[in-house]
């Protein structure tokens, strides 16, 4: 890794922005509803960007770029399939009650929909899933700094020791956060979130056209690679003909509804973005806005994993564990394999190497940007895992401040209280993810970690959110209820399969039998997801009808029969939810169909 | 929201259009091998520049929606030093 002065310059330059932002918005910051919402007065196509923004962490730019290498053009799913429709729904659907309820959160939305331990039940696995992945997006992102040696250099001038890089990586990431959102709480995360998805879009934008060119177009890619990887629909029927192991109905179900919905319906991380919308019009439009950049995201940051498996393996001082360089690598394209503590390629159970993935991006920096751009190409980087992050962190304090604090620990305090203790929050919010950032695990794919996590908590969410929006029967004691035997079934359908080439243990099978294998292990979190929601469903149905119903009066603005529709009387035609999401699942359905 | 997020986003890009396009015209002709012979530091840069100083203009001239109805009841209460 050869970095200059200028790239330096360009990163110092990212930085002090990102901390100016801070210091400005400070003076803003005056009571909770400032810090943790922003004081709902942020336009929409603001919030809409930080809307995506917030997701665009490590395991979006890294993730999605190793499984476009992985399995081509079909990780696409995750948008067209995936998250758009779920976009879609919230904005149309679902933001009515969030925004329209004054909830301050999802789980406050819960308790004023259904009861206390529904709620304490949401807010205290949300407040772990979120330290946890704000603790990956650092680990992830420390773990990247020494693979690529960014910081061998500089330290070797100050003559410390290299052993110190993983350390400093993860403790100056975690400052630079720390300092923005203590200084200006949500605000600050949002505006540094539109800053960060701009640099992003910057920084990727010119990686993709020199590959693009470099393989000769679209066109060049779909003759390098075999067919499967540049059909997203290919070899659907049949989970055992395409690359994700999957067949049609478990992908639409298990990611298309399950999956998507739960993490862009109800994820506290994404829906506060939302909420922190200056009016209802304005929180309705955001996931609508946020979707129309989103659809276009594979382009950024899955095609340059299809264009590194496409490109002649070289020799090249590509970044790699072993620190040797322009090794003949036993990897494919620019990808290399991993390696064992010998520095011999690790093989699979075939006798093939098994590829480090998430190298895709890193290695096509360096290997189409000279110094200079280079820069801009690592600040982007740099600037994707702290967005993810934040993210996170503002999501975490506030459901610490408002439904765990708030509510159990000291109601009825100050409102200066509650801002202090949302900055503490902060402070240990931040403290734990560097925890978790140390004891954060070996997975390849990091998605695959991510995916099994959301598929335990998230999947059966989106069945209590959906009764509870849609149906007024739905109880407190059915919701509860149906999400404890969601997470069951999750966590049991994942510990009775396993899938394919898979040993028992974290992959799966752990309670001892297999009843099922599945051909890839994405197949085996679709089905756990669907398993997860479906229980939750009927266990909900069924408790519920077995329990007294609340009042209806009760449940006005928070169950769509007995609120009533937001006017659009006054709202041009391009600004209405529903003309807006016909538009773009439109546009979707269109992808869709260009790249069958 | 007293600052308009398009100012600090201009800001950042023409700074680092300024940087980047600068180092293009300076530097060597070899360094450009790996992006396929292309100068995309002056390139890219000139477009960060552009987009840079169109935010700057977009958000001096406050022309979004949100910024208008803001900057308005700003206005009419005088007590608020906002702007």
């Amino acid at each position: 890794m050869n970095l200059t002065t200028i790239d330096w310059i360009i990163m110092l330059v990212y930085f002090i922005f990102v901390l100016g932002i801070g210091f400005l918005l400070k003076r803003k910051v005056k009571t909770s509803t400032d810090f943790f919402l922003a004081g709902r007065a942020i336009p929409a196509w603001v919030c809409g960007l930080a809307f995506i923004s917030a997701n665009l962490g490590a395991q979006e730019v890294i993730g999605m770029a190793a499984s476009g290498a992985k399995y081509g053009i079909a990780t696409s799913h995750f948008y067209w399939i995936g998250a758009i429709p779920a976009m879609v729904f919230v904005g149309i659907f679902m933001m009515p009650f969030y925004y329209g309820s004054r909830a301050r959160s999802v789980p406050e939305y819960l308790r004023l929909r259904f009861d206390e331990k529904t709620r304490g039940l949401n807010a205290i696995s949300f407040a772990i899933m979120t330290v946890f992945s704000s603790g990956i997006s650092m680990y992830a992102m420390a773990r990247l700094i020494q693979t690529l040696h960014i910081l061998d250099a500089p330290f070797r001038r100050m003559s410390f020791p290299p052993q110190w890089i993983f350390d400093v990586s993860i403790l100056f990431s975690a400052l630079v956060v720390l300092a923005y959102i203590l200084l200006g709480g949500l605000s600050s995360a949002i505006y540094n979130e539109v800053l960060q998805f701009f640099l992003i879009v910057a920084g990727f934008l010119p990686l993709v056209w020199l590959g693009l060119k470099n393989v000769g177009g679209w066109h060049g890619l779909t003759e390098r690679l075999p067919r499967a990887y540049t059909h997203s629909w290919a070899g659907m029927s049949n989970p055992n003909t395409n690359p994700l192991g999957v067949e049609w109905f478990g992908l639409v179900m298990g990611l298309g509804f399950v999956l998507s919905f739960g993490y862009w319906c109800t994820d506290f991380l994404v829906v506060q973005r939302a909420m922190a919308a200056d009016s209802m019009s304005a929180a309705r439009r955001t996931p609508l806005i946020a979707a129309i950049p989103k659809m276009f995201f594979p382009f950024l940051v899955i095609l340059p994993g299809l264009i590194a498996i496409a490109l002649p393996t070289q020799l090249l001082p590509v970044a790699s564990t072993a620190a040797a360089q322009s090794v003949p690598s036993a990897g494919e394209g620019l990808i290399p394999a991993k390696m064992d503590e010998t520095g011999r390629p690790r093989l699979d159970q075939n006798g093939k190497p098994v590829l480090d993935y998430d190298l895709a991006i890193p290695n096509m920096l360096l290997h189409y940007f000279p110094t200079g751009i280079l820069g801009l190409g690592l600040t982007a980087l740099l600037a994707s895992f702290m967005s993810g992050m934040a993210g996170n962190v503002t999501a975490f304090n506030t459901v610490w401040t408002y439904d765990i604090y708030q509510s159990y620990i000291r109601p009825n305090a100050s409102d200066a209280h509650y801002l202090f203790m949302g900055r503490l929050a902060t402070v240990f919010g931040i403290a734990l993810s560097i925890m978790a950032a140390y004891a954060a695990t070996r997975f390849n794919n990091i998605m695959d970690m991510l995916q099994l996590v959301f598929a335990f908590v998230n999947a059966p969410l989106f069945a209590t959110f959906l009764l509870g929006m849609f149906w007024k029967r739905a109880t407190g004691h059915g919701a509860f209820s149906g999400l404890v035997s969601g997470t069951t079934a999750a966590a049991l359908h994942h510990g009775l399969t396993l899938s394919a080439g898979a040993a028992p243990g974290i992959k799966g099978a752990w309670l001892g039998s297999v009843l099922h294998v599945y051909p890839s292990e994405m197949a085996q979190n679709f089905w756990t997801a669907i398993w997860a929601w479906t229980t939750c469903f009927v266990v909900t149905i069924l408790v519920s009808l077995m329990t007294r119903p609340r009042d209806e009066k009760d449940l006005v603005g928070l169950v769509h029969s007995l609120t009533a529709r937001p006017s659009e009387e006054n709202v041009p035609w391009f600004k209405r939810p529903a003309i807006l999401g016909a538009l773009v699942l439109a546009m979707t359905l269109l992808l869709n169909l260009v790249f069958w | 929201m007293g600052l308009d997020i398009r100012l600090p986003i201009g800001g950042l890009f023409t700074v680092l259009g300024l940087l980047l396009a600068g180092y293009g015209l300076v530097s060597e002709k070899a360094l450009y091998e790996r992006s396929l012979g292309i100068n995309v530091n002056l390139g890219w840069g000139l477009v960060m520049l552009i987009f840079g100083v169109i935010m700057i203009v977009l958000g001096r001239r406050r022309t979004g929606n949100g910024e208008i109805r803001r900057s308005q009841v700003t206005q009419q209460r005088p007590d608020s030093s906002n702007h």
